[in-house]
């Protein structure tokens, strides 16, 4: 319904009831960095969202997926378009996990199946967090101040949420709203960490090459903090970082932009 | 020089690759160069992105109707007075030359770069006839020299240094001073030049790949930068065009839409320094060219490839963007690949035309990074049929043994958030007993990762577990 046709009434309702958000942690997330869970709802929730966290959810299905399991990774997709259908809009601290959704599900169900439209329902509300903060919230509140100890930072940009979404600005435009946050764009941030899901295990010494790449550039480009809005990436990143004795620490980008940053690092211990 | 593939043994090759330091070196600094120049040309035509969608319609509208395209462009060819020959497997094809050479007695032949050649493996196969193939592309000759394959579809030596170019050259032209002065790249050409000169003259038949065939015309063509494809195909009495079924294009308007994609792709460039055009023998009022005009078009496995999810594959017209542009090609250089075509196309295509149980690697080597589809010019979804191989793998069980089970476990734990939610617990807990100061160094049955990283440990706790949600998903109330 266009606001045009809608009846002055219903505007009016629509308007007051906050906009009734689903939070995807993703399993990443969900195991390995729950801060990164807390301070995306905590933006969410800044920016006048009626945050909610589906019991259901579970993991994607992305590794099925792109290992060519086609059965699992549709099992996984009906069962997150269960748990998610019902919400607003469904929001991930992720753009690799967002770009399944938003673009793999439609694929994984033929023209005919009555899951097709479904998964296309779903992909038209779903969204990369950064992405929501910036495109669809404009108004959202971002830390006013840097937190303490972050100062120059660079940003990675992960392949999924660059190439499938278009996510390139937005992060940086969220990041140029918090005081005393300075970007420093290093050498090819466009280029693959050498995560790539089951890629790192499967090639080790080729994701070793890359990843080697990315944290040298890391470094040079003279930042404190690599953030990125990926986990998967920023493992891969971090674990290399800690591994040559690298000074540059990694964390994800909604830790910054929400003022959380008092636990330690990715792959640091607590002081 | 034949492709006995070492595809299988691609992790092995990598590993090889990724040692050598001066192959490292040569492939960052060479691929550096070709991105800059990609990204300035293609930055510098504002049409570009749509000369890109044009080049693609044009090319799909010729896959919908390849048989026709392809009897007309024999039609045009025969008209000229050249002859086609079709050459469905690679036997077929050597077969089919040999037999042409064979007929006015040659001894030698110049080429022209040509990947089709490679794909057959004729030189190899010349050869062993007693038939002495001669490479005229500078980089096809110094690998030949070398006794290597190409590495890259459109600069076959891209791996080689100048010191080991000046090394064969030494070696390989042993009737040079031996202390002559190779200092300088302008010297090494000139050797090359005044080498390859005083073949040209002596080979009864020349073979050159092809670009395009343009069925409106009955033309072949070659783009270049050194005019060694004008000289292979107009000295000798035979000239041969080998070239696969695919690069057919239906009309002369539409060869040009696809030239201006294809120099801005590959190398950067407007318009390749020479492109030529070549139709039929010798008319009698041509001042000179060949007196025999012969066409091999080779299928080997592409017309399976028609109404596949591989057919936009076919679109490929060989300009090597998504190889300049691959991560993963760039830490482990072409010969890796273990066959003809490296790099992302590669990985689509060697499947196709060896095997997937031989190919199969390849398609896994990816990141699904993306770069390759977002400089194709001919918007070939690369990373999208690298997973269709992944998925047949599946399909024919194919897949690791171990993978296959590791996913099956994940996913009926994943499909029941119960069970999902205790492994998590589990694996949380876990990690961190054996993680100190905030990382794992050494995990078991995961030395993969934590040979190359560490492995940062989990925070503690689960997310859902933190959050409580209540079954309106809001947040639970704090223990």
């Amino acid at each position: 319904m266009t606001p045009e046709t809608q009846a002055p009434e219903t505007q009016a309702a629509e308007q007051a009831r906050p906009p009734k958000i689903a939070f995807m942690a993703t399993c990443l997330v969900d195991l390995m960095r729950p801060s990164v869970g807390f301070a995306a709802v905590k933006l969410l929730e800044d920016a006048g969202c009626d945050v909610r966290v589906p019991q259901g959810q579970t993991c994607c299905g992305q590794p099925a997926w792109n290992s060519g399991d086609r059965a699992n990774a549709k099992r996984l997709a009906r069962r997150t378009i269960e748990a998610f259908e019902d919400y607003d809009a469904v929001v991930l601290p992720s753009g690799s996990c967002a770009a399944t959704i938003i673009k793999d599900y439609p694929e994984m169900f033929s023209a005919g199946d009555r899951w097709r439209a479904r998964a296309e329902k779903l992909a038209a509300k779903t969204f990369e967090i950064t992405a929501f903060l910036a495109d669809v919230l404009p108004d959202a509140k971002v830390a006013a101040e840097a937190p303490a100890g972050v100062g120059k930072v660079t940003y990675h940009d992960s392949c999924s949420g660059l190439r499938s979404l278009g996510i390139k600005d937005q992060p940086r435009a969220l990041l140029g709203r918090v005081k005393g946050v300075e970007v420093s764009e290093m050498v090819e941030s466009e280029v693959c960490c050498g995560f790539g899901g089951t890629f790192c295990v499967k090639y080790p010494e080729i994701s070793e090459r890359m990843v080697a790449d990315k944290a040298r550039n890391a470094e040079e480009s003279g930042a404190e903090l690599l953030l990125a809005g990926d986990l998967g990436c920023l493992m891969n990143m971090a674990g290399r970082l800690t591994r040559e004795g690298r000074p540059v620490k990694a964390r994800h980008v909604v830790e910054v932009l929400a003022g959380m940053t008092d636990g330690p690092a990715i792959g640091e211990g607590s002081k | 020089m034949t492709h006995q593939p070492t595809t299988p043994q691609f992790k092995a090759n990598s590993r090889a690759a990724i040692a050598d330091g001066g192959l490292q070196e040569q492939m960052t600094k060479a691929l550096g160069n070709s991105m800059a120049k990609r990204a300035y040309a293609s930055g510098a035509l504002p049409e570009f992105d749509q000369l890109r969608d044009a080049a693609r319609d044009l090319k799909n509208h010729t896959l919908a109707h390849l048989d026709l395209y392809l009897e007309a462009y024999e039609s045009k060819v025969q008209a000229d007075g050249g002859q086609v020959h079709w050459a469905e497997t690679a036997e077929d094809a050597r077969e089919i030359i040999l037999n042409i050479c064979r007929s006015v007695d040659a001894t030698s032949v110049n080429k022209g770069k040509s990947m089709i050649s490679e794909e057959i493996g004729l030189n190899d196969f010349l050869e062993e006839k007693g038939i002495a193939p001669v490479e005229t592309d500078l980089g096809e000759y110094i690998i030949q020299l070398r006794k290597e394959t190409p590495s890259h579809i459109i600069g076959p030596a891209i791996h080689v240094t100048v010191p080991q170019v000046r090394e064969a050259f030494r070696t390989h032209h042993p009737h040079l001073p031996i202390d002559r002065d190779l200092e300088g790249l302008d010297k090494l050409l000139l050797e090359a030049r005044a080498e390859l000169r005083a073949k040209y003259f002596e080979a009864e038949v020349g073979i050159t790949g092809a670009n395009m065939l343009i069925a409106e015309t009955g033309q072949s063509v070659i783009v270049t930068n050194e005019g060694n494809g004008d000289l292979s195909q107009s000295l000798p009495k035979v000239h041969i065009v080998i070239a696969s079924i695919e690069k057919v294009v239906p009309t002369l308007e539409d060869a040009s839409t696809v030239l201006r994609v294809l120099g801005r792709s590959a190398t950067g460039q407007e318009m390749s320094v020479y492109t030529t055009f070549s139709a039929g023998p010798r008319r009698e009022e041509d001042p000179d060219g060949p007196e025999e005009y012969h066409v091999v078009l080779l299928d080997n496995g592409r017309s399976a490839m028609v109404g596949t999810e591989f057919q936009e594959m076919l679109r490929c017209i060989r300009c090597g963007a998504c190889m300049n542009h691959c991560p993963v090609y760039r830490s482990v250089g072409g010969h890796a690949y273990g066959w003809v075509y490296p790099g992302p196309m590669g990985a689509v295509l060697t499947p196709s035309l060896i095997g997937l149980k031989q190919g199969g690697q390849l398609p896994n080597a990816s990141t699904f990074c993306g770069r390759c589809e977002e400089v194709c010019p001919m918007r070939i979804p690369l990373p999208k049929m690298m997973r269709h191989w992944r998925e047949r793998e599946f399909e024919r069980q194919l897949t690791p043994a171990g993978t296959r089970r590791g996913l099956r476990f994940w996913a009926s734990a994943a499909a029941r958030p119960g069970v999902y939610r205790a492994g998590a617990r589990l694996a949380a807990w876990g990690l961190r007993l054996l993680s100190s100061g905030g990382r794992v160094k050494r995990l078991p049955l995961a030395g993969a990762w934590t040979d190359v990283r560490d492995f940062p440990a989990p925070e503690g706790g689960t997310f859902m577990d933190r959050y409580r949600p209540d079954a309106d998903g809001k947040r639970g109330a704090k223990r």
